[in-house]
């Protein structure tokens, strides 16, 4: 095993004619914590979304321990993009799980339910080890007293913590979260960002789209600011929030007042 | 109003009407079952992104749903055999015919219901490995079922009356009897008002249910 889990090189994502993410290279280490940060619309969360391939890159390649996803191919646009196969893409997201915004929790199922799905379909774990392992995730984020509520019954903050358990429950090598507390009523944004921590803890790999600079600050490694779909500016939590180099990144973190770092 | 009425005309007619109403049953079970198994493959390639199979599958829909069914179930009697060449019965004619309209209605039944689930849903799925065709069994379709049950109910009760233009291919269903039986005895009031009151029985229930369910439905979410 190679001490870097995910290598990128010169990614872009295209919409169209929209070009989101300019050309990116990151290097994640086994155990790092990254937080990325950046202006709404600066294709911060686009690249978070490539990692596990919610989004299909338009150029560049990606490898995963070591190994490069994908085999050379021409996308319909003449670009050099990759192709992936959807077994491939299946598998590298059981290693890379998300979190996003809305938690995208399923409404028909119990929060237990939520939690075992992925282990009974995906891993075809029997049903009582997936219903212990399930409950095991559910009480780390502090939840095993709601196995049986459906998600529509709890508050923002709890249907986080699920989704949170959800995508710990398939063990993944590196975690994304994808602004995870940017939906939730201010009052519930500390307990996200305590589970959050406590997995930080655990020595996890993560990556943190986040607009808690308070948070990112604690949380993270390395900061990774983004602009205009390019790393603008990367470097230790202290280097870049507390002394930005470059002018962009300054004039962000200008805007933010409450610096809680 | 000077009129006798019949009511032996009734009792003796009774046997073939209710060999109609067995006709109608059949083609009625039998177009539903196909209709909806074929209109959900027809929705998937309409929810498809591949153009191949979207573009068909909008022409399907379209082309059945913008004529007439009777315009169809004439055609798939006089036209399609010369395509095929080979005479259908008039049963396998009208059973394909309204076969293949109901599968049209349905495709758009089940397209509207999965479109109607949010793209979150597939997101989440997808974000723990689950195929497309998993997400679909597991997640999309549990909950678009439910969401969809009133307007299949609809097409089913719509169906069912339909079925009573089969008659004009001389299909021996409820509507041909019925209409056998009053030229045969000159007792139109009698036995067509009997053959109305057939249909009826045979689609209220489905009605009333229907209107239930959806009742139900709407109080639950």
């Amino acid at each position: 095993m190679s001490d870097t889990v995910i290598r990128i090189r010169n990614l872009h994502k295209r919409f169209g004619d929209l070009h989101v993410v300019k050309g990116v290279d990151l290097e994640v280490k086994r155990g790092e914590r990254i937080a990325i940060i950046g202006a709404s619309g600066s294709g911060k969360s686009t690249i978070l979304r490539c990692l596990n391939f919610m989004e299909m890159p338009s150029d560049g390649t990606i490898e995963l321990d070591g190994k490069m996803l994908g085999t050379e191919g021409r996308a319909n646009d003449g670009g050099a993009a990759r192709t992936y196969s959807e077994s491939e893409l299946c598998e590298v997201r059981t290693r890379v799980g998300m979190v996003f915004q809305q938690f995208n929790l399923f409404p028909h199922m119990t929060v237990l339910e939520n939690v075992m799905e992925g282990l009974i379909t995906v891993k075809r774990t029997p049903k009582e080890a997936a219903r212990s392992r399930a409950t095991e995730q559910l009480a780390k984020v502090g939840l095993q007293d709601k196995l049986h509520a459906y998600p529509g019954k709890l508050s923002g903050g709890q249907q986080q913590r699920v989704a949170i358990a959800r995508a710990l429950a398939m063990d993944p090598e590196v975690l994304l979260f994808d602004e995870p507390t940017s939906s939730l009523d201010p009052e519930l944004v500390g307990e996200v960002l305590r589970v959050i921590h406590a997995l930080a803890e655990e020595g996890r790999t993560m990556l943190l789209v986040t607009h808690e600079l308070g948070f990112a600050y604690h949380f993270a490694d390395r900061v990774v600011f983004i602009a205009d779909g390019i790393v603008y500016e990367t470097g230790t939590a202290d280097d870049v929030l507390k002394h930005p180099q470059k002018e962009r990144t300054q004039a962000f973190l200008a805007r933010f007042t409450e610096r809680a770092f | 109003m000077e009129y006798t009425w019949d009511f032996k005309v009734i009792l003796d007619s009774f046997p073939l009407l209710l060999r109609g109403l067995v006709v109608t049953i059949e083609l009625w079970i039998l177009a539903f079952a196909i209709g909806l198994s074929l209109g959900f493959a027809v929705s998937l390639a309409r929810v498809s992104s591949r153009g191949w199979l979207n573009g068909p599958a909008i022409g399907y829909v379209e082309l059945f749903r913008n004529t007439p069914v009777l315009v169809q179930l004439i055609w798939f009697y006089y036209a399609f055999p010369i395509v095929l060449g080979a005479q259908l019965s008039p049963f396998t004619a009208a059973a394909l015919s309204l076969t293949l309209n109901t599968s049209a209605y349905c495709a758009e039944i089940f397209r509207g219901g999965i479109v109607s689930i949010a793209r979150g849903q597939w997101e989440g799925a997808k974000a723990i490995g689950m195929t497309r065709a998993m997400t679909m069994r597991r997640v999309i379709l549990p909950q678009v079922l439910k969401r969809m049950l009133p307007a299949f109910t609809n097409r089913g009760i719509e169906l069912a009356k339909v079925t009573s233009l089969a008659s004009l291919l001389a299909v021996n269903e409820l509507m041909y009897q019925g209409r056998l039986l009053s030229s045969t005895y000159y007792r139109p009031l009698e036995i067509l008002t009997v053959v109305a009151l057939v249909y009826f029985v045979l689609i209220y229930p489905g009605s009333y249910l229907s209107a239930r369910l959806e009742r139900r439905l709407a109080a639950r979410d």
